[in-house]
């Protein structure tokens, strides 16, 4: 039991830790913030991963390969794309 | 030991996602933002890869693969293209969330019921939910955006929709609990099947209501709904990985969709249930001002002699690609001495941020952007206000109008300025159909016309032409 209230509390935690921190982003930044946290929530691939590759019946390990590729794509489009727009942000 | 190397990998991730999104402060630190990302998920990758459960390799090779093979074109979209791909990677973090929910049900099938405790398979079924509202509701974001021909663009109204909405919403929820409360009944897979159905559902019919003003609002919501499915992931699989990139994710999309609430003066509600488009009336009846169309010429001397020149753009800058030619009279105009500014409304574009990224792009340094709240007190000291494809975000009947549906919402007051200059697509009135008054004021002069052409028109006066 005590593991599901320490989830909690990571997750009350992690929210106030969220909040402080976004809340300082810059205007300018708001497209790049939101693929940024986009590619970083597809921190999900790790259950993804854990699905797909586990010793599990053939159609759950099919769920996780198709989840992998979603997350994975996420994470590669989502890095690239923010890199991609900040490098545009160069005071002159 | 490679158990302890995963919790440490974790740890680490987790200092890294949040030390990118501090980064996120300021224009000068952000990239390193993206580095600190990257090293994190890699790790994290890393990390659960090794680990003795993992053993099918193939797959997850493949998957990956193909998951840079779609990935990589998806970053290079023009940034025009930036809201809808940004629409679909929250369909793709939905996606995951319901997949991995789906898969995991069933294999607690499969393995025992021990696994079945109330707290799990609650989770569980939020996870599912929340993935697979998110799923369809981004991927019909994404279909309004990229104008795809069989989603339709104006908003989608029927009597009795809400009432149709929350019906689904509350048919999920209601399954939910009942294979929550009953896991190993013989009933329970097709319940969470069901559950996934109405999950799927839902969010086609939540989006379905909502016009291109309110995409700004929308796209944060689903980017809130998506980080909180990776949270309820992180419940059902036991990692404060997950949880922690998911909250954040998720107070991320908070911030901005109350940011984007509070620039129209609308709530959570209103803008999910209160579908914008249909409320426009028409105006019959008292006098019928017109507009007075201004030349190409005639508007390039306004804003040679001008001192302050404000620029406003809209989405029709971004619909007509014209950011490069705003850059070549912003470079035309700066040279001769005149000061010029962007005024940015924080809802103008398709998505937050979305005119600070296309300004950007064509290499208008961001210092001349300035927020809505800081240019409206010099908006009296402007000789000259560019409106560009912008409309709602001008409209002075925001201000009084109280049964105009943008009442209230705070608006860049262009109409103070000495002279306005407005570039508009047609003569009709705006897509929302709602008269903007701006258009007919006395010191208002329209040029009508692409804002890609228009502008380059403008440019060739001061490049070749007559001015000098």
């Amino acid at each position: 039991m005590t593991g599901y209230w320490s989830m909690l509390f990571v997750f009350v935690l992690a929210t106030f830790i969220g909040l402080g921190v976004i809340r300082r982003v810059s205007r300018l930044l708001y497209t790049p913030l939101m693929s940024l946290t986009n590619a970083i929530s597809a921190i999900a691939v790790v259950g993804s991963l854990t699905v797909a590759g586990g010793d599990y019946p053939r159609v759950i390990r099919i769920l996780g390969a198709v989840a992998l590729f979603a997350s994975m794509t996420n994470i590669v489009s989502g890095f690239l794309i923010t890199d991609r727009m900040l490098k545009m942000f160069k005071k002159q | 030991m490679i158990a302890e190397i995963g919790q440490f990998a974790a740890i680490a991730a987790t200092a890294l996602f949040i030390f990118a999104l501090n980064w996120m402060n300021d224009p000068k630190t952000a990239r390193r933002g993206v580095y600190a990302g990257v090293i994190g998920m890699t790790v994290a990758v890393g990390a659960t890869w090794i680990q003795p459960g993992i053993v099918h390799h193939g797959a997850i090779l493949l998957a990956i693969a193909a998951g840079f093979i779609v990935g990589v074109p998806l970053s290079r979209v023009p940034l025009t293209a930036v809201p809808q791909r940004t629409a679909l990677s929250h369909a793709f973090g939905g996606l995951a969330a319901g997949l991995v929910g789906t898969a995991e049900f069933f294999l607690w099938q499969h393995e025992g019921p021990e696994n079945f405790t109330t707290f799990r398979m609650s989770a569980l079924v939020v996870e599912v939910i929340l993935g697979f509202l998110t799923f369809t509701g981004s991927l019909m974001a994404t279909g309004k955006l990229q104008e795809v021909k069989w989603i339709p663009q104006r908003p989608v109204t029927y009597p009795g929709q809400n009432v149709v909405n929350l019906g689904v919403l509350a048919g999920a929820v209601v399954l939910g609990v009942l294979v929550v409360l009953n896991p190993t009944a013989a009933w329970a897979s097709n319940a969470f099947l069901g559950v996934a159905g109405l999950a799927l559902l839902f969010g086609v019919l939540l989006v379905i209501p909502i016009g291109g003003a309110d995409m700004p609002t929308v796209i944060s919501i689903l980017n809130s709904y998506a980080g909180l499915s990776a949270v309820a992931m992180g419940f059902v699989l036991n990692s404060a990985l997950l949880v922690t990139a998911g909250a954040l994710d998720g107070s991320s999309g908070l911030i901005l969709s109350i940011i984007m609430c509070r620039a129209m003066n609308r709530s959570f509600t209103n803008v999910l249930f209160g579908a914008f488009g249909t409320v426009a009336k028409v105006k019959t009846g008292g006098e019928q001002k017109v507009w007075k169309q201004e030349s190409v010429e005639g508007a390039s001397q306004l804003l040679e002699q001008a001192n302050l020149v404000v620029v406003i753009p809209g989405y029709g800058m971004a619909v007509a690609q014209a950011q490069h030619k705003v850059q070549e009279l912003y470079d035309q105009l700066t040279k001769r001495g005149v000061s010029v500014k962007f005024a940015i409304h924080p809802v103008a574009g398709r998505m937050p941020g979305h005119m600070n990224v296309l300004l950007a792009e064509a290499n208008i340094p961001y210092s001349a952007l300035v927020e809505m709240e800081e240019i409206n007190p010099e908006m009296p000291q402007c000789d000259v206000a560019l409106v560009i494809g912008a409309n709602d975000v001008v409209n002075p009947a925001a201000r009084y109008a109280k049964d105009s549906p943008i009442y209230g919402m705070p608006i860049i007051d262009a109409d103070k300025a000495k002279t306005v200059l407005a570039i508009k697509r047609s003569k009709n009135p705006g897509f929302a159909g709602i008269d903007n008054e701006l258009y007919v004021q006395d010191n208002t002069w329209m040029l009508f016309g692409d804002a890609k052409s228009v502008i380059g028109d403008l440019v060739k006066q001061f490049v070749g032409g007559g001015l000098h």
